[in-house]
């Protein structure tokens, strides 16, 4: 755990390499394409990337439409803008026709940091876990991002793979990945951290401090949060009793609820969601902004003891 | 094109969408049945298309993107063999095939799941660059409302049709001139439609919509490097005379009287 490099990053190489084995990868964009990091495959396959412009809507609908003659349309934006504003797009010009759509929207979350709280999404998640038949990957480092990015290549449907800005620690194991299946990154027996994205690594900085506080916590990289791992977070939540999840998000509609949705009627269970807590984002630095909205291994390190 | 057999396949759609939203005893027979002409051209003369095959990989597509003229869609798609009228008792019922607005996975040669307006124009030009990529010569035709016009969406859509060059692409208005609260002026106005297009960089071609040949002539005005707009001025309710230009027709199905009524004007 030494090399940092943001998940958007690892997005683009992915991206790029993917669209070299399959001629059916494209790409879109909406005039973001050095921050969201499809420049990479542009630069690489100028015919198969198609920028659309400041207009997230008819980019979305676009790739309905390039996803129904056979194309596999990776679509980037930022988060806000393209579960935001293209929100109906997705839904009804992608999701309901059933169109193999790759959603990959970056700068999710808070950590988007000094543009401020109009461009920091917090409810991207929850949007996209409602729409049926959506698949919902949240990478928590730059290889986990490259291994999604084939994962969502290779099936079919409509999925959303949601991205940081910042660098972020880059985990030195080569954890496995497999669509749907979460990952125990360490065993503990008094209490778990379900965690997705870039608050994996916050989620395992506090078990160590618990464990020299003498607490055995066990952390899960539910790195897919729909379809949800029903019987990894029952297993673990039926071991340690004590459940806490962490996510860089609004405390309402994702990783959370999700796991709660898992739990209710399957046991007794002490809980805690810790997330944004329903409120809007604002401009710092993405530690300041961490700092503030409580959600660093401090924050959940308290949070785990207090529970 | 043989005209006399099209206008006789034009009555029967024409009955067929008085006989959906009269079973339905909703939808929206006005705008449907401004666009029966349009529609015939296109699926019995005009496009590359093969019903017992759907998904033949080369087909013309074409994407209803005012969804709510769905009666019409289904009404020419079972005239021309996509599936047998006996799914008409489906339409707008439960676990039906003939969904209220148009469902690509339950309906045999829907394109496009639409009814939300605006975005069938966008997954046209998709269909359009991915024409393109495939170089089979699939041609891509998609009819909005004038109504729908007013859409943002509809613009991104034709600014991106012309800044990809999509010959490839038709985009028809079905100019009736009426949507659900009254004429379009007194809603919002359209201004000029055909130097809106023009504008965006299309080939403007305006036509009476409900003249056959016309729209078919439209149809061949060869174009490239730029995107065509069949500019098509129709009539709202055209065929049954109590619906010809009433936008109250927009989105009710007949009684058992009115029904008659049309049929009797309908017959051949």
């Amino acid at each position: 755990m030494s090399e940092k490099k943001a998940i958007r990053v690892a997005y683009g190489e992915a991206l790029a390499e993917l669209g070299a084995v399959n001629d059916k990868i494209v790409a879109l964009d909406a005039d973001l394409s050095h921050s969201t990091m499809t420049h990479k495959f542009a630069d690489k396959f100028p015919k198969r990337f198609f920028n659309a412009g400041i207009a997230e809507a008819n980019m979305v609908d676009m790739a309905a439409g390039l996803a129904s003659m056979g194309y596999i349309p990776f679509v980037s934006t930022f988060a806000i803008f393209g579960t935001g504003r293209a929100y109906e797009q997705v839904r009804n010009g992608c999701a309901y026709s059933g169109f193999n759509v790759k959603f990959a929207f970056s700068h999710a979350g808070i950590t988007l940091g000094e543009d401020g709280g109009s461009h920091q999404s917090i409810e991207d998640i929850s949007l996209m876990r409602v729409i049926p038949g959506m698949t919902i990957v949240v990478p928590c480092d730059a290889n986990e991002t490259k291994r999604a990015v084939k994962a969502l290549a290779d099936m079919t449907g409509p999925a959303y793979l949601r991205m940081a800005r910042l660098p972020s620690i880059v985990f030195d194991e080569e954890m496995p990945f497999q669509l749907g299946k979460a990952n125990v990154l360490r065993q503990g027996s008094d209490a778990v951290i379900f965690a997705c994205g870039i608050m994996v690594h916050e989620a395992l900085e506090a078990a160590k401090t618990l464990k020299e506080q003498g607490m055995s916590v066990e952390v899960v990289n539910v790195h897919t949060i729909k379809p949800i791992d029903r019987e990894t977070i029952l297993a673990s939540a039926k071991k340690c009793g004590k459940v806490v999840t962490v996510e860089e998000h609004s405390i309402i509609g994702g990783l959370g609820d999700a796991v709660a949705d898992v739990l209710i009627g399957n046991g007794d269970f002490k809980f805690k969601k810790i997330g944004v807590n329903d409120r809007f984002g604002q401009s710092g630095t993405p530690a300041a902004l961490l700092e503030e909205y409580g959600l660093t291994a401090k924050h959940i390190a308290e949070a785990v003891k207090n529970l | 094109m043989n005209l006399a057999s099209l206008e006789k396949t034009c009555r029967a759609v024409r009955r067929d969408i008085i006989n959906l939203t009269a079973d339905a005893a909703s939808g929206h027979p006005g705008g449907s049945l401004s666009a029966v002409e349009i529609l015939t051209v296109l699926y019995f003369d005009q496009m590359n298309i093969d019903p017992e095959n759907p998904a033949k990989e080369d087909r013309d597509r074409f994407v209803l993107s005012k969804g709510h003229a769905a009666p019409a869609l289904y009404g020419v798609l079972a005239e021309r063999g996509y599936f047998d009228k006996s799914q008409f008792k489906s339409f707008r019922k439960i676990n039906g095939m003939l969904q209220g607005h148009p469902d690509c996975k339950r309906c045999p040669g829907v394109e496009a799941s639409t009814g939300s307006l605006g975005q069938g124009v966008s997954i046209a030009v998709g269909m359009a660059l991915g024409s393109k990529l495939q170089d089979k010569g699939a041609k891509i035709y998609t009819l909005l409302g004038d109504g729908e016009l007013q859409e943002g969406q509809v613009w991104e859509a034709a600014m991106a049709a012309a800044h990809y060059k999509l010959d490839n692409l038709t985009v028809i208005i079905d100019h009736n001139g009426l949507q659900i609260d009254g004429s379009n002026d007194q809603v919002m106005s359209l201004g000029n439609i055909s130097d809106k297009f023009k504008a965006f960089g299309f080939e403007v071609i305006e036509v009476d919509g409900n003249d056959m040949q016309a729209v078919s002539d439209a149809f061949h005005v060869p174009v490239s490097g730029k995107p065509k707009c069949v500019l098509a001025h129709t009539v709202k309710g055209k065929g049954v005379s109590y619906m010809e230009n009433q936008a109250g027709w927009h989105g009710k199905g007949p009684n058992e009287e009115e029904r008659q009524a049309a049929l009797k004007e309908l017959e051949d």
